[in-house]
């Protein structure tokens, strides 16, 4: 088995806000192994953002609490601000949530990676924009898309563009939060698919891939990480976890994604019932008892992350009465 | 066509709009250019194309937000643009309603929720058993009335947001309604809910519902027709089914094998830039020079070229 790049054990954040606690990330582990992409999938809520956030800049009101997070062999979690910051587009890097709309207006693109960039101490001098020219180059974007401003310029452009400066140190680990979900199928499909050509070439170690849409992440994760709530939920190889869910939630999860060749008049996709509980001063037990077919009196127990299959593993208490028969 | 236009409810004849801006130098764009089809009771057509393709802009022309600048709308066979007193709009708002994408921006954040149905009743119906057409609306789209009711906007789900609007809709019996992204906000597991409520009270009330989407996987599950616009174009129309499994236009072929889908995967050998599609439609337009829209098999029609 390939070394871990990162590895994140009962990982706790929360947003410290006037009423409490809002317990985002509530004890998450798993492992990020070299070279692969690990698909992060989880409703809106579920704490995959946070997990990105908690990983790269953690601004009040999200506060650490407790758990460890070790990128090659150091626990980032523990470490001043000012030797993190040596890290980040070296060895950590994020493609932030929204990073579309965070183009200047009124800066040419040339001037807002310049900009960008020296903030993490890079001098953008003629040898940076040799570099990022030829990298363009790779995703198929003339370099003079420097001297444009980003109005003139598509969703699915301005995305590349921003995959670039995210990967342009050659990060060992690469947090790619819903990159392709503002593009159309086309860029989508693009965009999702460089991710995977960056790793490819070595440009990035691992890569992150934080997306609410499963079907993007079957295309080029290899494993597949589910959370609900701020619970990890499961995690296994992409085709394990689609073909073989263990946790309720994956279950539903799947069985409500419309596929081409589902017609309503021939097949009745069925949703989850409810929503998601608050995370305010939420006590412990399963987050997903409310919602869950499977509940039990167990469940009023927070469940222990456990075993299931080579590589698989499944917070739920009755995981062992979840058959892989009856989904599809 | 010929059958579909018999009992269609909304004729949309080679529509038409184009947007100017600026003053001396007015800079054009076309955002629809000679779009027709039908909308019939108890159907849902599906209305896909990426962003900036023209598909909202149908929505809003359909509603009377925007003036054509060509074609026709005909609603029950009259012309909806020579609709322009405040009854005759009234009338024509009481039957053709439409659901956003965000639901948030929907209500106003300041009143309760009910505030939604009390504007109803003020504009469009009388107040006798107001209370019990709510109560009966609410349970038909599965909301406990007791929950809803009082409640702020922030208080509710989005997905409890847009079955209340679906409720308001089902309160007029409107005959034709827009949905716009409808589900686009909401999370895997409840739009599925908000999906089937929909397509059940479009066949119960054999209402006609346009629901504009960008994403396939969706339109294949709930319409009865699919359109596919591209660059304000109409490129390709059908029955669902048949525009799916046999698509012609090169866009449309394009957006089919883009579709991420779990259990089939990308065929990563065949990488395609987005810009390139722009060539290829180039390319079968001149390949097909002198064709219009034509129809290849029984409820199945491509645009060919576009200059024609």
């Amino acid at each position: 088995m390939r070394e871990n790049i990162l590895e994140i054990r009962e990982l706790k954040a929360y947003y410290k806000i006037l009423k409490g606690d809002v317990k985002a990330l509530d004890g998450v582990t798993f492992n990020v192994r070299r070279g692969e992409i690990l698909g992060v999938a989880g409703e809106s809520g579920c704490g995959k953002s946070t997990l990105a956030s908690t990983l790269i800049y953690r601004k009040p009101p999200l506060k650490y609490i407790s758990g460890e997070a070790r990128l090659l062999g150091q626990d980032i979690m523990k470490m001043p601000e000012r030797e993190f910051k040596k890290l980040r587009l070296k060895n950590i890097s994020i493609i932030p949530q929204y990073a579309l709309d965070a183009f200047s207006p009124t800066k040419k693109i040339k001037t807002f990676i310049g900009d960008l960039v020296s903030e993490h101490g890079i001098r953008p001098n003629k040898k940076f924009y040799d570099k990022v020219a030829e990298r363009l180059d790779m995703v198929n974007l003339d370099p003079s898309v420097l001297n444009r401003y980003s109005i003139e310029l598509s969703g699915g452009m301005k995305q590349r563009i921003i995959m670039i400066i995210s990967s342009i140190l050659d990060p060992d680990f690469l947090i790619a939060d819903e990159i392709t979900s503002a593009l159309d199928v086309s860029s989508q499909r693009f965009v999702a698919n460089l991710l995977a050509n960056l790793r490819d070439e070595g440009i990035i170690g691992s890569a992150m891939f934080i997306t609410h849409d499963l079907s993007i992440l079957y295309q080029i994760a290899e494993r597949i990480m589910i959370m609900y709530a701020g619970h990890f939920a499961e995690i296994g190889p992409t085709d394990e976890i689609v073909k073989n869910p263990r946790h309720p939630y994956t279950k539903a999860l799947l069985a409500s994604l419309p596929q081409v060749g589902i017609q309503y008049k021939d097949k009745r996709l069925t949703g989850i019932k409810g929503t998601p509980p608050h995370l305010l001063n939420i006590g412990p037990g399963c987050r997903f008892r409310f919602r869950c077919p499977y509940r039990t009196e167990k469940c009023e127990e927070t469940p222990l992350r456990e075993k299931v299959n080579e590589d698989h593993y499944v917070s739920c208490w009755n995981s062992k009465n979840i058959g892989s028969d009856n989904h599809g | 066509m010929a059958n579909q236009k018999q009992d269609s409810i909304m004729s949309i004849q080679n529509l038409t709009k184009v947007f100017k801006s600026g003053l001396f130098k007015p800079e054009v764009t076309v955002a629809v250019k000679d779009v027709s089809f039908e909308m019939r009771p108890g159907t849902i057509l599906s209305l896909v194309g990426e962003s900036g393709s023209g598909k909202t802009t149908i929505g809003k022309l359909i509603l009377k937000l925007l003036q054509p600048t060509g074609g026709k709308i005909l609603y029950k066979g009259k012309d909806i643009t020579a609709i322009k007193d405040k009854e005759g709009l009234k009338e024509y708002y009481r039957r053709v309603q439409a659901i956003f994408q965000d639901p948030f921006s929907s209500f106003n954040p300041l009143y309760r929720v009910d505030r939604v149905f009390d504007m109803v009743f003020k504009s469009f119906l009388n107040e006798d058993n107001k209370e019990e057409k709510i109560y009966k609306a609410l349970e038909s789209v599965n909301l406990n009335p007791e929950r809803i009711l009082n409640k702020f906007p922030h208080q509710l789900s989005g997905g409890q947001l847009q079955r209340l609007l679906i409720a308001r809709a089902l309160l007029l019996d409107v005959d034709i309604l827009v949905a716009d992204e409808l589900i686009s906000m909401l999370d895997a597991s409840t739009r599925i809910g908000v999906l089937n409520l929909l397509v059940e009270l479009c066949k119960k009330n054999g209402m006609s519902v346009l629901f504009i989407t960008h994403d396939l996987n969706l339109g294949y599950y709930v319409s009865d027709y699919t359109l596919i616009m591209y660059k304000g174009r109409l490129v390709e129309r059908g029955s669902t089914r048949k525009v799916y499994e046999n698509p012609i236009h090169p866009y449309t072929k394009m957006l089919f094998n883009s579709v991420p889908d779990i259990g089939k995967m990308w065929d990563r050998s065949k990488e395609f830039l987005p810009e390139q599609v722009v060539h290829d439609v180039r390319k079968f337009y001149k390949e097909n020079q002198g064709r219009g829209f034509e129809e290849v098999e029984e409820e199945h029609g491509v645009l060919f070229s576009d200059t024609y």
